[in-house]
């Protein structure tokens, strides 16, 4: 099984950004038994991707593939964003 | 674990200022997931703290040197005014929306505020060259443009040209959310798309929206004040729209701080009084400006909004004209010294059945024959009703109303405020190019549901048609009730009117007869006397009442005592002839008595003149007989001559 593809959509280095970068982080490691792909896209540097991703709100973490899937939020709850991507049966 | 972990370790320990508090905080969060979402609760005040601060130098890295100086340096200069293109409401704000400054929107369910937004937005495109960003929360972008669409407003258009754009901020709606967000993302772009369109306005439709998904009260303070010191920073002109309950501090959160925070306030408010749809606007506060603080009504009409809103100081003034217009009553117009003022409002009052309605008819078919474009506007009767029953009165409306000259309009079954009425008529009167307007009875305004507003609307009424210098009669159905004396219509109007013309009944002797009084007549050497008003299968016509005793004569009355008054002259005429033939006669006898006395003088002179010889010759006679005597008796005649 391919390593889920995860984009996580941050502004900058505010708190909530941060702290979903970390998040992310935390919930990899320990909550997701397989490889993860990430790739942060930083909507201060690259504003236009907002709006052709369609992503306003930050942070938001979507899981590419069809559908992406999204969880928008500092993904403080890893109950929630694990099952919302799907990602319980990862590496399983 | 870690392979796929793109995270650097340098932005894991990158945390700034709150990075010790949050170290801690974050390392429990993550062995015990309920406690990590209270984490984010209980850190919500400390985040905006830091947020509030940080958030002037950290907006947008496109501008980043320029929000420096410009945040809180903005105060310095006068405000400037954006024109929203909203009649009535660049009039009441002294010009618009304060520019580079934030205006917060509220409303209830369908009180406007995408419309009024939008139309913000379009006025800045088409006229100001402003471009503009409209940021919808609530509504899909396409189904707006289809709206919109209805106001004759080619959003489209505006697109293609880049002076609008539509960004769509719907969350989705199996929108899962975990933990804190906040709208930096959202600003950002719509930061990049100000700058590739060189936006100036900019509207957040619906923010409560977006504001009711964070978790709690705080961080929705925090994205506010972001929003707010955003738009500031770039110094855009900020609409933001928010969802409104009845007005009243505690009822209108979630944008509830958004209130104090913004430089400029409107309240939309839409309710529903006995049953008519009332719409109102006020301007709550307007930071460094003055602007009308009264609550004034407006509707949504067929361009947009349109706020009623009372002439303000500094309008031109209309041009005032001289002229005068028939009444259509040739003998009105004499008694009004030659008519109506051209421009002028004209109000008839009366009971029902006083002939308002022919009056008013008189005076539409005189304009018509003038060649005058005229409107008739009747809330009793069908138009086609009140033609064929002004036609038994001898007015002739049709042929006008065939030639497009005259149109009228048959208003029993317009339904809506007052304040749509007066829209409505307004603008098919523009339509119609109409010079001279009937609206026949105006007290319909006035009808339940709009007794608060019906004042103030024919207040407009009249100052409107003033402007467009159309001349207006109005009728106006006095209450039977209600005291004659006071003399006042339910609308008040009759103090705006410039000629008043009051019609009533005088019930005697049986009959039921219509008199006519002007009240008052501005500007005109007007007759104080009443007349009687006949309508005949010939027209409308004025006659003289009599006066009899202290007590008016109309109807059967007058023609009796015209008719006794005409058989009192033959009467005298006779008498008069008659004593001439008596004078005649006497006049006959005395000549011919002073012939007769002249030939008795004419006899008495001869007899005395025959008289008068006869002594002479008798004493002639006695002397010579005398001396004959003394002759013969010899004696001495001459010396004794007796005299």
């Amino acid at each position: 099984m391919n390593a889920p593809k995860l984009r996580l959509y941050v502004a900058g280095d505010t708190q909530n950004s941060l702290r979903a970068r970390a998040n992310l982080a935390t919930l990899c490691r320990d909550c997701v038994a397989g490889p993860c792909e990430i790739e942060v896209v930083d909507i201060l540097k690259e504003p236009m991707r907002a709006l052709t991703d369609g992503v306003l709100m930050t942070p938001t973490l979507v899981r590419l593939g069809s559908p992406a899937r999204r969880v928008v939020g500092t993904l403080s709850s890893f109950d929630v964003v694990v099952h919302a991507l799907g990602l319980d049966d990862v590496g399983e | 674990m870690q392979s796929g972990n793109n995270v650097p370790p340098a932005h894991r320990d990158n945390y700034g200022a709150a990075g010790l508090l949050f170290r801690v905080l974050f390392r429990r969060s993550t062995d015990a997931v309920p406690r990590a979402t209270a984490h984010d609760a209980c850190t919500g005040i400390f985040d905006f703290r830091i947020d509030a601060v940080s958030t002037a130098a950290r907006t947008s890295p496109t501008s980043k040197d320029h929000v420096r100086k410009s945040a809180r340096s903005a105060g310095s200069a006068p405000i400037g005014k954006a024109p929203t293109g909203v009649v009535g409401f660049d009039d009441i704000c002294g010009g618009g929306l304060p520019t580079g400054r934030t205006t917060l929107l509220t409303g209830g369910p369908g009180s406007g505020k995408t419309i009024f937004a939008m139309q913000f937005l379009v006025h800045g495109a088409s006229r100001c060259k402003e471009p503009g960003i409209f940021v919808a929360f609530e509504e899909s972008p396409h189904r707006i443009v289809a709206n919109c669409a209805s106001f004759g407003w080619d959003l489209e258009n505006l697109q293609k040209k880049k002076a609008l754009f539509l960004l769509s901020a719907l969350p989705s709606p199996d929108l899962i959310q975990s933990g804190n967000f906040d709208l930096e993302g959202l600003l950002a772009a719509v930061g990049a798309k100000a700058h590739e369109i060189g936006a100036r306005r900019i509207v957040f439709d619906a923010l409560d929206i977006s504001l009711a998904l964070l978790p709690d009260e705080s961080s929705r303070r925090r994205e506010m004040y972001r929003l707010n010191e955003w738009l500031l920073a770039n110094r855009f002109t900020g609409l933001v729209t928010a969802k409104a309950g009845d007005v009243g501090l505690d009822s209108i959160s979630p944008a509830g701080h958004m209130h104090f925070m913004v430089d400029c306030a409107v309240c939309l408010n839409h309710r529903v009084d006995h049953g008519v749809s009332q719409r109102s606007l006020r301007v709550q506060k307007f930071r460094g400006s003055n602007f009308n603080e009264d609550e004034l009504p407006f509707v949504i009409g067929s361009r947009g909004f349109d706020v009623a809103v009372a002439r303000t100081l500094g309008r031109v003034e209309p041009t005032v004209s001289s002229a005068r217009v028939s009444s259509g009553v040739e003998r009105l117009d004499t008694m009004l010294g030659g008519g109506y003022y051209r421009g002028a409002s004209v109000l008839i009052t009366g009971f029902p059945g006083t002939a308002k309605t022919t009056l008013s008819g008189a005076f539409a078919e005189a304009a018509c024959r003038r060649g005058e474009r005229t409107m008739f506007v009747s809330f009793d009767s069908d138009g086609a009703e009140v033609i064929r029953n002004l036609e038994s009165v001898g007015i002739r409306l049709e042929p006008y109303r065939k030639s497009g000259c005259l149109q009228m309009i048959s208003a029993r079954t317009m339904t809506g405020s007052a304040e749509t009425l007066l829209v409505r008529i307004k603008t098919l009167a523009r339509e119609h190019k109409a010079r001279c307007l009937v609206i026949d009875p105006i007290s319909t305004f006035a009808k339940v549901g709009n007794e608060r507003t019906a004042h103030g609307v024919a207040e407009r009424l009249i100052d409107w048609s003033k402007a467009d210098g159309v001349t207006l009669m109005c009728t106006s159905l006095l209450d039977e009730m209600s005291n004659q004396a006071q003399g006042g219509t339910p609308l008040q109007i009759s103090t705006l009117a410039d000629t008043w013309i009051h019609l009533n009944y005088l019930v005697q002797a049986g009959e039921r007869n219509r008199g006519m009084s002007i009240i008052k007549s501005r500007g005109t050497a007007h007759s104080n006397q009443v007349r009687e008003l006949i309508l005949s299968r010939d027209g409308v016509t004025l006659a003289d009442i009599y006066t009899a005793g202290g007590e008016v004569l109309m109807g059967t009355m007058r023609w009796e005592k015209e008719s006794s008054e005409r058989i009192a002259a033959e009467v005298a005429e006779v008498a008069g002839k008659l004593k001439r033939v008596q004078l005649d006669a006497e006049e006959a006898v005395l000549e011919v008595r002073a012939r007769s006395l002249q030939t008795e003088l004419v006899a008495k002179q001869t007899e005395k003149a025959l008289l008068a010889r006869t002594t002479q010759s008798h004493d002639a006679e006695v002397k010579r007989g005398r001396i004959r005597m003394r002759e013969l008796r010899g004696g001495d005649t001459g010396a004794t001559e007796p005299k």
